[in-house]
């Protein structure tokens, strides 16, 4: 176990140098235009165009290039927006994550726990209207654009029905979780529904079909045989199985919203998070903080997937020997 | 063969009507996914119609903006953009949908655009971006999967080892980090030129972010294939590596990238439209629905109409997608359905 977690902490340590030089190359390596003009944004001067030169080493071989980035982004730390003069990016990336995490980390219990009680419902009920209604929440979820949802929703519960049904909903806006948790909880509840929804009914779907399988194995029988309940069956044997296979798509879902649908779901709804930091930097074509964003978030994902990896190996030994 | 084998019926032989044509029969019987196949006929055949819509119908270039100019409402002139009432008073109010096709059937956005006349050209650059990346998608997956699968060693380790990384790359990540830098220049790449602003631009993005998904599962189908009899016949005949990919191997792995076609379409007009939404995706003069729904942003408690329309016309085209795709999965890998998918 102790090896199989070292092997798939080495191989993501790989795969973010791979990004980080995939990044660096999209950056600094693009033919066409100065990169230097790139990152000092539009209509620089001359003496900005000169620091930015000086700052990443444009006048120097390729690897030192390299390494001059990763010093700014991870060793001092010192990237600075030139759009907007002095602002350091890292520390801005450091104050937007918990900002992000807040809204995915609520938007996953949601729906990991809806998706699990629907699945194994549907599971149970298999063959009655429950089917085709799972399946219909799975595929609007799946096709539904993120951003567009979440104005849906600011439309219905910040307009006219404010003043009546959703007078207790605040202004799209953030509040931080050590300053007031009740109000944290009552502005990331919307976001958190919205996010939950595109992702709940996949879930459902997905261990729906997994129960059904796992229903018709063995070791179910076996359980029948000794006289266990149909309920102590259903969720302690087989869904306990069936949980595995969501797992590791978890971790794939979880690292796509952090780099995708939650960066739309705080611009909509106001959330000073990494995703609005980069929807901001776009607006300017900021390019260090976009730099920045890119790199910690995709760097995220990476451990993230390590981890869910190495959990996942944990609950299911055969993984181990993938 | 120790069984005696009955003579087959020499007069009229019956043929087997062959895998594609059952597939064909599967999925028209398929309700659900023939109900889909008719809403995407009918959402591009109307969007191909913008230009006439707009023509002779509306009598509006949705492309010019008509800051001052006026409509009829019930027999009325009306500016099409009022000075805001509300605030400061600085801003301007277009107006709303009026549902008379002549005049502003939606409405107008802020800039005294017809709005339905944008959503009709807004959905042709939507699908053809959808259509085209999918199919970009599609066949370089196949190819470099096909190629990795049936390669092996070297090949199949460097190959395998660059989709990784950009499978683990977030993808909507990926794809900002492609359009911030190339929507100011463009991309010149060999023989390959397109220019910034184009619309080729986010198809060419988007095509290359979602390779992976096609090529990984494609590559282990061959991995597959690879070790059975028939290729390995071909193989021991002299045939040479090329023609054994093509003849042998592809005919094989096509279903499967078939069933990709529509969800790969589906997934590509979703990124489309964030990317536009995050203003890196189309760029204007051109419109698409991503891009009416950030023009609609600031507008969305005056006139819902701009962000609603094009929203719900992306969820319908995307949803007709998903449940077509989900049939031809059916009709294309019978397999599927007995293995519990729902």
């Amino acid at each position: 176990m102790l090896y199989f977690a070292l092997r798939r902490f080495l191989s993501a340590l790989f795969v973010m140098f791979a990004i980080s030089v995939l990044v660096f190359l999209i950056f600094f390596a693009t033919p066409g235009v100065d990169p230097a003009a790139r990152i000092a944004g539009r209509n620089a001067d001359p003496a900005t165009l000169a620091q930015v030169r000086h700052s990443f080493g444009l006048d120097r071989p390729m690897p030192v290039r390299y390494l001059l980035m990763m010093q700014h982004l991870l060793i001092d730390r010192d990237l600075e927006s030139f759009v907007n003069r002095g602002s350091r990016v890292v520390p801005q990336i450091v104050q937007a994550m918990p900002v992000t995490l807040s809204l995915v980390v609520g938007a996953a219990v949601i729906w990991m726990t809806v998706g699990i009680v629907m699945g194994t419902a549907a599971a149970a009920l298999r063959g009655t209207l429950a089917d085709p209604l799972i399946m219909l929440v799975g595929v609007v979820g799946v096709s539904l654009p993120a951003y567009w949802l979440g104005e849906v929703v600011n439309l219905v519960t910040q307009n006219r029905l404010h003043d009546t049904v959703f007078s207790w909903v605040p202004p799209p806006g953030y509040v931080e979780l050590g300053h007031d948790p009740g109000q944290w909880a009552l502005h990331m509840l919307f976001p958190w529904l919205t996010l939950a929804l595109l992702y709940a009914g996949i879930y459902a779907r997905l261990l729906r079909g997994e129960v059904v399988t796992a229903l018709g194995e063995d070791y179910v029988r076996t359980a029948r045989a000794k006289g266990l309940s149909e309920r102590r069956i259903l969720v302690r044997h087989a869904l306990r199985c069936s949980l595995i296979p969501i797992v590791s798509l978890f971790g794939l879902d979880f690292g796509a919203l952090v780099g995708g649908a939650a960066l739309l779901t705080e611009v909509v709804f106001g959330l000073p998070g990494v995703g609005k930091l980069t929807f901001d930097a776009l607006q300017n074509l900021d390019l260090p903080v976009i730099m920045g964003t890119v790199l910690y978030a995709a760097f995220f994902v990476v451990l993230a997937n390590a981890l869910v990896d190495i959990l996942y190996a944990r609950l299911d030994p055969r993984a181990r020997h993938a | 063969m120790s069984r005696a084998v009955a003579p087959l019926p020499t007069t009229e032989a019956r043929r087997s009507p062959g895998p594609w044509r059952t597939a064909v029969a599967d999925l028209s019987c398929n309700r659900p996914a023939t109900a889909a196949a008719v809403v995407l006929l009918i959402v591009v055949v109307v969007c191909l119609c913008a230009p006439l819509y707009a023509d002779h119908i509306a009598h509006t270039d949705p492309f010019q903006s008509h800051v001052s100019g006026t409509t009829v409402v019930d027999g009325k002139t009306v500016p099409v953009l009022t000075p805001s009432s509300t605030g400061l008073g600085l801003g301007v109010t277009p107006i709303g949908p009026t549902w008379d096709t002549a005049h502003y059937f939606l409405g107008s956005d802020n800039q005294g655009r017809d709005v339905m006349a944008r959503l009709l050209y807004g959905g042709r650059t939507s699908l053809f971006i959808g259509v085209t990346a999918a199919l970009l998608t599609v066949v370089i997956g196949t190819a470099v999967g096909v190629l990795a699968g049936y390669a092996g060693g070297a090949v199949d380790a460097v190959i395998s080892r660059i989709l990784d990384v950009i499978w683990a790359f977030p993808v909507y990540l990926l794809a900002i980090c492609l359009s911030v830098v190339l929507l100011t220049d463009g991309l010149r790449l060999g023989p390959l030129t397109v220019d910034a602003g184009s619309l080729w631009l986010p198809v060419v993005i988007i095509a290359a972010i979602y390779v992976p998904y096609v090529a990984r599962p494609l590559r282990g189908q061959v991995l597959v294939l690879r070790n059975k009899e028939f290729i390995q016949a071909a193989i021991g005949s002299g045939a040479p590596a090329l023609r054994v990919m093509r003849r042998e191997v592809l005919p094989n792995v096509v279903p499967t990238a078939i069933v990709f076609l529509p969800l790969m379409t589906a997934l590509a007009m979703l990124t489309e439209s964030a990317l536009s939404f995050l203003s890196v995706g189309v760029q204007p003069p051109d419109a698409s629905w991503g891009t009416i729904i950030e023009d609609g942003l600031g507008l969305l408690y005056t006139r819902p109409a701009v962000t609603i329309a094009p929203g719900l016309l992306i969820a319908l085209t995307t949803v007709a997608l998903n449940v077509l795709g989900d049939g031809v999965r059916d009709a294309l890998d019978p397999s599927a359905r007995l293995r519990g998918g729902v």
